[in-house]
């Protein structure tokens, strides 16, 4: 691969977008590439809207995806999805987790919640999928591993392999929730996306 | 093996592979995890100080004690610790001395973005600027050599970007801790005026050294391309010129004072146009243009925020921006978790209509909608004394609708002496400590007040309420702010009252309270009028169902604090165990 590969995951703090961050670029990293990740700590991680660019190839410089150049944006909710499309590419590939968390202008009444988001997304963004993660975590046993679902749907679009992935899922989860989250990781394996 | 490592995480290796002994900090974004991942090695001291002047204090006498020594704090800790900081630039060191400074550019947390860079120019120290995680180890180990060598203090300024992004850094062997001998020296370190004249000679001398040094350093190195366009650049904004403009030459500073004049002159007459590429400040640009140095820099670039690859393609290269798709979103500003005690305090100093002074935490949330319930936010421990001083400006009757609201780590930090001007120039605010037992915005550390060192080990505890009556504050109250009738009963009590007065408003903060959860709430259909008032409170535990215009629980976010409860008039909120 001579060219970067730029994920974008994006999600509310306290989504457990730093888990999925963290995974994909182990197995980077394990595979031999060179990575970077860059994440916002502090104030956003109450609620606010937080983003993790995940970067790797043979030589990564900038650790931000320039705007226009993400391959991939994992979105764990339906508008910040929306929030981050500009720094897909034009034929940038979107993963949607069907998830809606009011901001505070919509709980508040001031604003309302775009309902037909989704529709926009992927008449800007044809290769949409819309997956729901959170059940399929319930089914698997535990809804927080509804990232670890998103893992195996993204780690395929990438094209990263499978058996790597447990390895850094092994790594990264606590024992515990080790079996649940291999399910959850295969149960994404299997979703088909639209590419 | 290589491993993934944040900027952060990077400096404490450097420095422990260094063999520092000692590292003393004051949490803060974007610096917290410094001296947090240094605190893990075993056979090194690592402390929590109560605010950044402390922590250099304790940097400064572990250095003249002969240990090596890391202090680290974010950028506007530097201006607490600037008093030390400049003197210290004089004394010089014994064990080396790195200090790191750790800038906010795009104030993803802070509450200013200024460039210190200019510190090390008017403290005549040494600034080193790593450019990635890898470099950020590297160059810590090399600036306690520099810091030794010199005999000086070392700058180390790194950026949110460079300490919050992880990137590939090869470990190496722990150093040995070495302890070198103490020795009394007064001339060097008890700055009277006559020493300290005799010092600034020094200063002056070791300033010239270093400038020549700064010529050979491999600190700063020049990546020869095409010599159309010259750049020169530092930090994490080297990684955007490379990312950007692939085949231009580069001059990478990692020595960002003093600069090496000759090998920037070189530079210059080498290539055929020259930019500097620096986030914030001018700092390298105007030092250039003294010099006489012809070169481009912020007619190009924003003195504001974060630089980005995409910026330096426009600037330089003349990309186009990527287009925008135009969809309209509604914001997601940050908000108070739900069962956040602070939620009690704003809410009841909003319903009241008070003047409320504020200071800087998780609390200053409180400032923003829906709570809106706070009038100013300067520095941490301002609150305090701007209370004192618009009771000064505007009179006793005023103050008698004021309160000045601080967080228990920012009480300790700072708020202490202005508590302590109040009583001696007899004031009669109403005081509200947020004693939430943490020092939740920057991450949840630990703080004198919490009876826990950084290592987690039990210590003495803080007593805040002996504290504030020591100081004479003579009413001090303790109250659980999510009590909403008995806050707002005891608030209204220490405002009529025209003495000075501390609410120390108790609760644990709702992220590391770990009280188990015995209660579910549900909001009942047939008795919620559908008046929002509890949607007001800002939780996101409870939301608006737009088509039956019916509150409702959210019961994977809610944690049964129990103040919406309190709020609805309808008694609409239902709790019921287990
Ligand atoms: C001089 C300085 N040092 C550090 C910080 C970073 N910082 C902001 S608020 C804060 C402390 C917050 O703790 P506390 O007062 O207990 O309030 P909480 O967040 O727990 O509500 C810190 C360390 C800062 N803004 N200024
Ligand atoms: S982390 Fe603690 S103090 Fe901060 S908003 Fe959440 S509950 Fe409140
Ligand atoms: S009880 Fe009410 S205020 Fe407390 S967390 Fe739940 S929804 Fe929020």
């Amino acid at each position: 691969m001579s060219q970067t590969m730029n994920v974008l995951i994006a999600g509310v703090g306290g989504q457990g977008t730093l888990l999925t961050s963290r995974i994909i670029a182990q197995v980077a990293v394990d595979l031999g590439y060179d990575v970077k990740v860059t994440e916002v700590h502090g104030m956003a991680q109450r609620g606010g809207s937080v983003v993790s660019e995940v970067r790797y190839g043979e030589k990564v410089y900038s650790p931000t995806i320039p705007k226009g150049q993400a391959d991939v944006l994992l979105a764990f909710e339906k508008l910040e999805a929306a929030r981050w499309l500009d720094h897909l590419k034009p034929d940038g590939i979107v993963i949607i987790n069907d998830e809606r968390v009011d901001p505070l202008p919509v709980m508040s009444g001031k604003m309302k919640y775009p309902e037909d988001i989704i529709d926009r997304i992927v008449q800007l963004k044809p290769k949409t999928t819309v997956v729901n993660a959170t059940k399929t975590a319930i089914e698997c046993g535990n809804v927080k591993a509804a990232n670890v679902v998103l893992v195996g749907i993204l780690s395929k679009v990438i094209g990263l392999p499978p058996e790597k992935v447990e390895e850094a899922i092994r790594k990264l989860v606590p024992p515990k929730a080790l079996e649940v989250n291999l399910a959850a990781f295969r149960r994404g394996v299997e979703w088909s996306v639209n590419q | 093996m290589k491993r993934l490592m944040i900027g952060n995480e990077a400096i404490s290796r450097g420095a422990y592979e260094a063999g520092a002994s000692v590292a003393a900090a004051y949490p803060g974004t974007p610096s917290t995890e410094i001296v947090s991942n240094f605190a893990r090695y075993k056979d090194v001291y690592a402390e929590w100080a109560p605010n950044e002047k402390v922590a250099l204090e304790v940097g400064i006498g572990a250095s003249l004690g002969g240990a090596r020594t890391l202090v680290a704090m974010k950028h506007v800790g530097v201006n607490v610790a600037a008093d030390p900081l400049y003197t210290v630039a004089y004394t010089g060191v014994n064990g080396g001395l790195v200090i790191v400074s750790a800038d906010d550019p795009g104030m993803h947390s802070s509450q200013n973005e200024q460039d210190n860079r200019g510190y090390g120019i008017f403290a005549k120290l040494p600034v080193i600027e790593p450019s990635d995680s890898q470099e950020a180890k590297d160059f810590t180990a090399l600036a306690f050599d520099i810091s030794e060598e010199f005999d000086t203090p070392v700058m180390l300024r790194v950026t949110t970007r460079l300490s919050h992004s992880q990137t590939l850094v090869e470990e190496g062997e722990a150093g040995e801790r070495v302890l070198k001998e103490y020795k009394k020296n007064a001339p060097k370190y008890v700055m009277l005026p006559g020493y300290a004249r005799g010092r600034h000679v020094e200063v002056e001398k070791r300033m010239v050294k270093l400038a020549e040094y700064a010529e050979t350093t491999p600190l700063n190195r020049i990546e020869w391309g095409d010599r159309s366009l010259g750049i020169i650049t530092s930090g994490v904004a080297y990684q955007y010129v490379r990312e950007a403009l692939p085949n231009v030459s580069v001059l990478k500073l990692g020595l960002v004072n003093p600069l090496p004049k000759n090998l920037i002159a070189s530079f210059a007459q080498q290539v055929e146009r020259l930019v500097v590429v620096e986030e914030l400040e001018p700092v390298i640009e105007r030092q250039l243009k003294a010099w006489g140095i012809a070169v481009e820099g912020k007619e190009l670039f924003t003195l504001l925020g974060e630089y980005s690859p995409e910026m330096i393609a426009q600037r330089l290269a003349g990309a186009e921006p990527a287009p925008s798709h135009g969809l309209e979103i509604p914001p997601r500003p940050p908000l108070l978790c739900p069962g956040c005690p602070h939620r009690g305090v704003f809410y009841t100093l909003r319903r009241m209509r008070v003047t409320v002074t504020g200071d800087i935490g998780c609390y200053t949330l409180g400032a923003l909608s829906p709570l809106e319930a706070m009038d100013s936010c300067v520095c941490m421990g301002a609150s305090i004394g701007m209370a004192l001083g618009m009771e000064k400006a505007r009179g006793q009757e005023f103050a008698s609708r004021l309160v000045a609201v601080i967080g228990d780590s920012t009480f300790v930090h700072s708020g202490i002496t202005p508590l302590i001007d109040i009583v001696y120039n007899q004031g009669t605010s109403t005081i509200i400590i947020l004693d939430n037992d943490t020092t939740a915005m920057t991450g949840h550390q630990d703080h004198p007040a919490t009876g826990v060192t950084i290592k987690k080990q039990p210590t003495k505890k803080l007593d805040l309420e002996n504290l504030v009556r020591a100081i004479g504050i003579e009413h001090v109250r303790v109250v659980d702010p999510l009590k909403l009738d008995e806050f707002e009963a005891v608030v209204r009590e220490e405002l009529d009252r025209r003495e000075p007065s501390v609410i120390i408003a108790k609760r644990t903060c709702a992220l590391i309270d770990r009280t188990p959860i015995t209660t579910t709430l549900y909001v009942d259909d047939e008795v919620c009028n559908g008046c929002r008032a509890c949607i007001r409170i800002g939780c996101t535990g409870i939301y608006y169902k737009d088509n039956e215009k019916k509150a409702a629980i959210n019961p994977t976010t809610c944690v049964s604090c129990g103040m919406c409860v309190q709020v609805c008039k309808f008694d609409a909120i239902k709790v019921v165990e287990g």
